[in-house]
């Protein structure tokens, strides 16, 4: 799968996080960042962005060249420009791979995406148990400031760049966009209500451009090679490649890159060498745990793409593929998720934060066999209080895993009521 | 880490204090400095003890409440005094699928405590944490801020205890 190489292309070379290394042995090594920041306008940046398509791959999938638009021209503040490095999604581990083999690939990406903001500033916001990453990072970005290429007046330009680790402490929610701005602040990381969108109020009360480090990655490629070259990878409104990292009942996890619109079939059976041990495939969560899970037939009917798994009532997200196989009781599986978010849930919204615990509660009654009929309609209730009110997405994310749960594998519900059991 | 039970009045050492220094000018207001700052003492003390949070309420110049709101929202800003050793089992989902509940009885039982205790010699704190970021080489465990081992099986298991001095 060479030609998909965007995004791992530096991985197999050894210290490619030494900037020696990067410089001599590796793609763009920040040669794509000089021709951009000394031959371009930051307007044609933004416009390359655009018109490549590229989508957030934090897990909403917003286009990241039409949030940058989204800056207002004549703000009284300068704008940060913010990489979300916080990696918190069950089942998702790409962000730390980028960081711990290939940091200055994405600081490339970040000075290339600060130029095009006019960002004087940016941080990283590195999730607080990632300790080699933020090492890593760290050593890569003194090594940046050291060559010229980050500090003041960049590549001999006007330009100045400012980049700063910032690390998390543990918890779930500063992931999201605005509670992650809250933590940078030295505060709780509590959400905030949108809109003010974080691109016109965000960190310091300045506009924030929040894009993922797999996002800030993949910019080199598009600006060294163009929009075209870029667009021969991926679907029409899913261009480019991804990262996908594929955990549970498979021969091979890994972090695997690929084209978007790639059938999840292949990447199970061919990429990944197939269920373990011959077993059957039961379920997929195809975008980490917030997305619905799918049944067997619709994950090997299902592309991985936006797309595509919108239309099998799931979601691409952050491309955390959890793979469980017909071993897998899945009254166990959801309670070890509901849990999560219950303990996640930063508690400012009583929707959610009861919700959550409501929603464990009850899956737990179903673990032990001693729900009934009629928690299958509590469950359902309970979701519905949840959705779409309340501050940020995380109620959300902890509804669509009990729903689809509860819809899909109903007849395993089923058994573990009192009914069922025969009690 | 120092452990004894009265340690000297709570500062940042020598080199914490360049550190803290070198933090200040990347941040608009000190307050934002909070966190880092609460990371650098937590490596220094162990935990965040009343003084520790004393001590950065007047660092940063902000309120004690402040700090308190903050050490109080972050799972790795332990409050309390923990083990030597600070074992931390994923309990997530991908690490569950490939048998952390075994590894996590298993450390149980070689500890004899409970997840959320420490051992009596003050050598181990056993606790379980959601998803590390690294589901596809699960089960995995993180020991102190730093240390991560992956891929576990009981034998591994048993050999790191081992090893750990
Ligand atoms: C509860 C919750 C957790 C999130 N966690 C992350 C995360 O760990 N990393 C990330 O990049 N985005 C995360 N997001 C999405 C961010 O809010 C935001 O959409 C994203 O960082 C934007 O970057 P992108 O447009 O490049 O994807 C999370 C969202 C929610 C609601
Ligand atoms: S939805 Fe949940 S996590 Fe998000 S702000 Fe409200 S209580 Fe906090
Ligand atoms: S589920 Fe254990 S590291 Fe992700």
């Amino acid at each position: 799968m060479e030609g998909y190489r965007i995004l791992k292309h530096n991985w197999t070379i050894p210290s490619a996080w030494d900037i020696d290394v990067y410089r001599k042995q590796c793609t763009f090594g920040y040669e794509t960042a000089r021709k951009v920041v000394t031959t371009m306008e930051p307007s044609a940046v933004r416009e390359t962005v655009k018109q490549a398509g590229l989508r957030g791959r934090g897990g909403a999938g917003f286009p990241a060249g039409v949030k940058w638009g989204f800056v207002p021209k004549n703000a009284s503040k300068p704008t940060y420009l913010i990489n979300n490095a916080d990696e918190g999604e069950p089942g998702t581990f790409k962000d730390r791979y980028i960081m711990e083999r290939d940091p200055h690939q994405m600081i490339e990406g970040m000075i290339i995406a600060g130029f095009a903001l006019q960002a004087p500033q940016a941080y990283i916001y590195i999730r607080g148990e990632l300790g080699l990453a933020a090492r890593r990072v760290q050593n890569a970005i003194d090594q940046a400031y050291a060559a010229g290429f980050l500090g003041k007046g960049i590549f001999g330009t006007g330009y100045s760049l400012e980049m700063t680790v910032h690390r998390g402490a543990g918890a779930y929610v500063c992931g999201e966009e605005t509670g992650l701005i809250s933590s940078i602040e030295g505060k709780k990381g509590n959400p905030r209500l949108k809109p003010p969108f974080p691109a016109v109020v965000g960190a310091f009360g300045a506009p924030s451009i929040v894009n993922n480090t797999e996002t800030l990655t993949s910019i080199p490629y598009i600006l060294e090679h163009g929009v075209e070259a870029y667009r021969t990878f991926g679907t029409e409104k899913s261009p480019g490649t991804k990262l996908f990292t594929v955990s549970g009942h498979v021969e091979k996890p890994g972090v695997y890159e690929l084209p978007l619109g790639f059938p999840l079939k292949k990447l199970l059976y061919d990429v990944c060498g197939g269920i373990r041990g011959g077993h059957k495939l039961k379920a997929v969560i195809p975008g980490g745990s917030s997305a619905p899970v799918l049944t067997a037939d619709e994950a090997e009917r299902a592309n991985l793409d936006y797309e595509s798994l919108m239309e099998v009532g799931s979601m691409l997200g952050s491309g955390g593929v959890i793979v469980m196989d017909d071993t897998t009781d899945m009254v166990w599986a959801l309670k070890n998720l509901t849990h999560f978010y219950a303990h996640e849930s930063c508690g400012q919204c009583t929707p959610c934060r009861e919700g959550t615990r409501w929603l464990d509660d009850i899956v737990t009654r179903f673990y032990e066999n001693r729900a009934t009929e009629e928690d299958f309609d509590r469950l359902l209730d309970i979701c519905d209080s949840m959705s779409g009110t309340t501050i940020c997405a995380l109620s959300d994310a902890a509804v669509f895993p009990v729903k689809s749960f509860i819809t899909k594998f109903r007849d395993e519900f089923e058994k573990h009521t009192v009914h069922g059991t025969g009690g | 880490m120092e452990t004894s039970d009265k340690p000297a009045k709570i500062a940042f050492s020598e080199e914490n204090e360049r550190r803290f220094q070198r933090l200040l000018p990347h941040y608009p207001n000190r307050e934002a400095a909070m966190i880092p700052a609460l990371h650098l003492l937590l490596e220094q003390y162990g935990f965040v003890s009343r003084e520790v949070m004393a001590y950065v309420a007047e660092r940063l110049e902000v309120p004690l409440s402040k700090v308190l709101a903050v050490a109080s929202f972050y799972t790795m800003l332990n409050m309390e005094r923990v083990g030597r050793y600070h074992i931390q089992v994923c309990r997530t989902l991908s690490c569950a699928l490939r048998g952390s509940e075994e590894i996590l009885a298993h450390l149980e039982k070689r500890l004899g405590i409970k997840a959320g205790e420490t051992t009596p010699d003050g050598k181990f704190t056993l606790s379980t944490v959601e998803c590390l970021a690294s589901c596809g080489t699960g089960p995995v465990l993180q020991i102190n801020r730093d240390q991560y081992e992956e891929s576990l099986t009981v034998e591994k298991i048993d050999a790191i205890l081992d090893r750990l001095p």
